[in-house]
């Protein structure tokens, strides 16, 4: 079974315990500056939104990449950087709609979410499951869920 | 390890900085941010000179926990002398400011002398820059924080900043951090003005590194599930530390009117019910919490005010939302000033944090304000044509807006409790000690409380120990000196790693301990910890000392040592000081008179 990260933004409360996390398993030290995922914040902190790479199935990403250093991860299906090949043109930042492939001027290679090998240690940190690892599948779960709920007549009366 | 090793000198007068490596035998002996900051501050100024004169030298500092996973690791304090008690001033703060302080690469910063103008510094990792603040000079701290944040195109920045508070020296205007935290008591932000500096703003890309990265990440998921387990923190996350109005309601320790009395019958309109329960508009006051940097408590209150209410129905810059009431600030802006609108608290509260002033010392002093104007003593010619009544929330949105601005009356109450009674005449109404006003606790309903706010370095503050337990299990003033002492040990140690002292709710001693001795190099045991701990409290009491205190500023006000208290568990108790403070002195290994005796200073290496 493929996972995914699954955000939910209503229950983050901005603590960055993720960005640390990350960091940490990519860097070996506590950097959210070079944080694969990370938070932001709205109206004085009245909303905080993780944000991270969603790892399309067609990566623009992929595609852009001139000497091939992403590669896709058939386990997790990731799209992983391979270092000693990636050369820092950063084609690949400019290609992602998104932002979430980015350049560290430490290494002179890009960064973005793999996954952790399909052990995503943001998700294990984030203490209040405003992130998780869940089933490709069934991301919407829990929202359909939730509707579902609103439209039962009998719960709704009861 | 988990120090980054190194110091940012920055001469104000002279418009310069340096980096120096961190003296590693004192970052041994004080840890780091309250300890290891008290330390530079006695070693780097002469504890006489004038709070707001060039001579005071102001620190930021971190700890070692700063800026790694373990909880609540966004924490820095601000040290200098203190305009508020000529005392040594030390306060601490969350939000995200400390932890980028640290990725940048620096332990502590250093400001010393006098800008001759208005600046900002600006630091991204090694580049320090020291820039004109004349755009921002008058302008409170969320422009600023804005403004710094767009000219240098950086949404990374985390700014700490003062606002129009800290610019006119308002005696406890405080140093305010990623909008709606803050280095709050005890004047930090005056000075950090006296010395024309407007903002401290940071961008670091260096990291925190550990001693032992295995295990402080085993050691580290210990202490979060530890936390996450505790009921004291689930109370925390759900409700924040505004429990405590009921809790102290219920018991008879709730500050009200200027401490004539002990119980507010207007709780239920201002407690942690009422916040989530929709008003006659349906407006509700609390939105969500909010979590400091590395923060798996998240005790942090986000609220917004009704947009029919007077303060703000022709102000649409009030109407987002912003940092909401908890405790000191419920509290200080409520009962002790008697009023129980939430909206006007909350709106009162959102000024403190715009132009950068601590709530309590200001609710305080408004409430002596009142007092002297019920009496008499002050009319509507001092105080703007304002009817300053206890209860009158118009004055309290009023009042906390001009003594931000610098309007009017609102001059006088940025002078604190103590100068303001003393200038009319009644310095007997004064709450607090050495200067700084009460925190919402009443000395006559907590004795031990009592004593913490007389013995405390940085005058009242109910931060510096932790005897909650002791004091609602007997009510007297008996065997309360030693855990207060121990309390007030262990307390300076938390401060001084770089944590929140809020973990307590989870964690004991061991586990700081054990977070500090897998991320420093070294042994760090408890006795070692605990040790540094009663060093800090003792250096920072020969700075006071020297500064020109003696035993006498150990003192609580006449009401609370005469007056009894009118109501709650503690009716017809007076605060048993006369009885604690010998067998506190004792306890601590001080002379009769307060003074650290020769063998104390040597036991510590002092």
């Amino acid at each position: 079974m493929q996972k995914s990260l699954l955000i939910d933004p209503d229950k983050c409360t901005s603590c960055l315990q993720c960005e640390m996390a990350c960091s940490f398993e990519h860097e070996g030290v506590f950097n959210p500056a070079r944080s694969r995922i990370k938070i932001f914040e709205f109206e004085h902190g009245k909303r905080a939104v993780p944000y991270t790479c969603t790892q399309c199935a067609e990566a623009w990403c992929l595609h852009a990449c001139p000497v091939e250093a992403l590669v896709r991860n058939p386990a997790t299906g990731a799209v992983e950087v391979k270092d000693e090949i990636c050369v820092g043109c950063k084609v690949c930042t400019i290609a992602c709609p998104f932002g979430t492939v980015n350049y560290n001027p430490d290494t002179g290679k890009v960064i973005k979410c793999d996954l952790c090998g399909g052990d995503p240690q943001c998700a294990e940190a984030c203490p209040t499951d405003a992130i998780t690892y869940v089933d490709s599948a069934w991301t919407g779960y829990e929202r359909m869920q939730a509707w579902a709920v609103k439209t039962d007549s009998k719960a709704a009366s009861a | 390890m988990s120090w980054q090793r190194q110091v940012l000198r920055v001469n104000l007068t002279k418009g310069t900085s340096k980096v120096e490596p961190l003296n590693m035998e004192w970052a041994n002996a004080y840890i780091g941010e309250r300890g290891l900051g008290t330390k530079y501050l006695s070693e780097n100024m002469d504890p006489k000179a004038d709070p707001l004169g060039p001579d005071n030298v102001l620190i930021f500092a971190t700890g070692p926990l700063t800026g790694t996973m373990a909880s609540t690791s966004g924490r820095y304090a601000v040290l200098c002398k203190g305009p508020l008690t000529n005392a040594i001033a030390c306060s601490n703060s969350g939000g995200k400011f400390g932890a980028e302080m640290k990725f940048a690469g620096y332990d502590l910063i250093i400001l010393e002398g006098k800008s001759p103008k208005p600046v900002y510094l600006h630091i991204v990792d090694d580049e320090v820059q020291i820039l004109p603040a004349d755009e921002l000079w008058g302008k409170g701290v969320w422009f600023t924080e804005d403004w710094i944040k767009s000219h240098h195109s950086n949404p990374n920045l985390k700014v700490a900043s003062i606002g129009e508070a800290g610019e006119n020296m308002v005696r406890y205007a405080c140093v305010v951090n990623d909008l709606h935290r803050a280095a709050g008591r005890s004047g930090v932000g005056a000075v950090m003005g006296s010395k024309n500096l407007k903002a401290i703003a940071c961008h670091g890309t260096k990291g925190v590194k550990v001693d032992d990265p295995k295990r402080f990440m085993k050691v580290v998921k210990e202490t979060h599930k530890k936390l996450a387990e505790s009921g004291g923190r689930k109370e925390l996350t759900k409700v924040g530390t505004n429990a405590m109005i009921d809790v102290m309601q219920e018991w008879g320790g709730l500050p009200t009117r200027n401490f004539k009395e002990v119980q507010f019958e207007g709780t239920s309109k201002i407690n942690p019910e009422a916040v989530v329960t929709p008003n006659e508009h349906g407006h509700v006051n609390l939105i969500t919490n909010k979590a400091c940097f590395g923060c798996t408590i998240a005790c942090g209150r986000i609220a917004h005010i009704d947009k029919e209410h007077f303060t703000v129905v022709n102000r649409k810059e009030y109407w987002h939302a912003s940092g909401g009431l908890e405790y000191e600030t419920a509290y200080a802006l409520g009962p002790v000033v008697g009023v129980d609108d939430v909206d006007a608290l909350t709106f009162a509260n959102f000024m403190m944090n715009e132009h950068g002033m601590d709530p309590i010392s200001f609710g305080v002093t408004l409430a002596a304000a009142m007092e002297m104007y019920e009496m008499g003593v002050l009319t509507k010619e001092h105080t703007d044509g304002m009817e300053l009544k206890f209860g009158n929330a118009e004055a309290l949105a009023v009042m906390a807006e001009k003594t931000g601005k610098g309007e009017g009356f609102g001059k006088e109450l940025g002078m604190g409790s103590k100068r303001l009674t003393e200038k009319y005449g009644h310095p007997e109404l004064f709450m607090g000690v050495k200067g700084q006003e009460f925190a919402g606790y009443d000395s006559r309903a907590l004795q031990g409380m009592g004593l913490g706010y007389a013995t405390s370095n940085r005058g009242a503050c109910h931060l510096k120990h932790d005897v909650f337990g002791e004091d609602m299990e007997d009510i007297s003033g008996n065997n309360k000196a030693k855990p207060v002492k121990d309390s007030q040990d262990r307390v300076a140690m938390i401060d001084s790693t770089g944590l929140c002292l809020f973990t307590t709710a989870g964690w004991g001693v061991e586990d700081f301990v054990a977070q500090l001795d897998a991320a420093c190099e070294g042994s760090w045991t408890e006795e070692r910890c605990l040790e540094s701990g009663e060093r800090t409290w003792t250096l920072e009491r020969m700075f006071n000392m020297r500064a020109g205190l003696t035993g006498a500023d150990d003192n609580l006000p006449k009401r609370l040592l005469e007056d009894p208290a009118p109501s709650g568990n503690a009716k017809g108790k007076v605060a048993e000081l006369g009885k604690m403070l010998p067998e506190y002195y004792s306890v601590r290994g001080w002379t009769k008179e307060g003074m650290p005796t020769n063998e104390t200073l040597n036991r510590l290496v002092l």
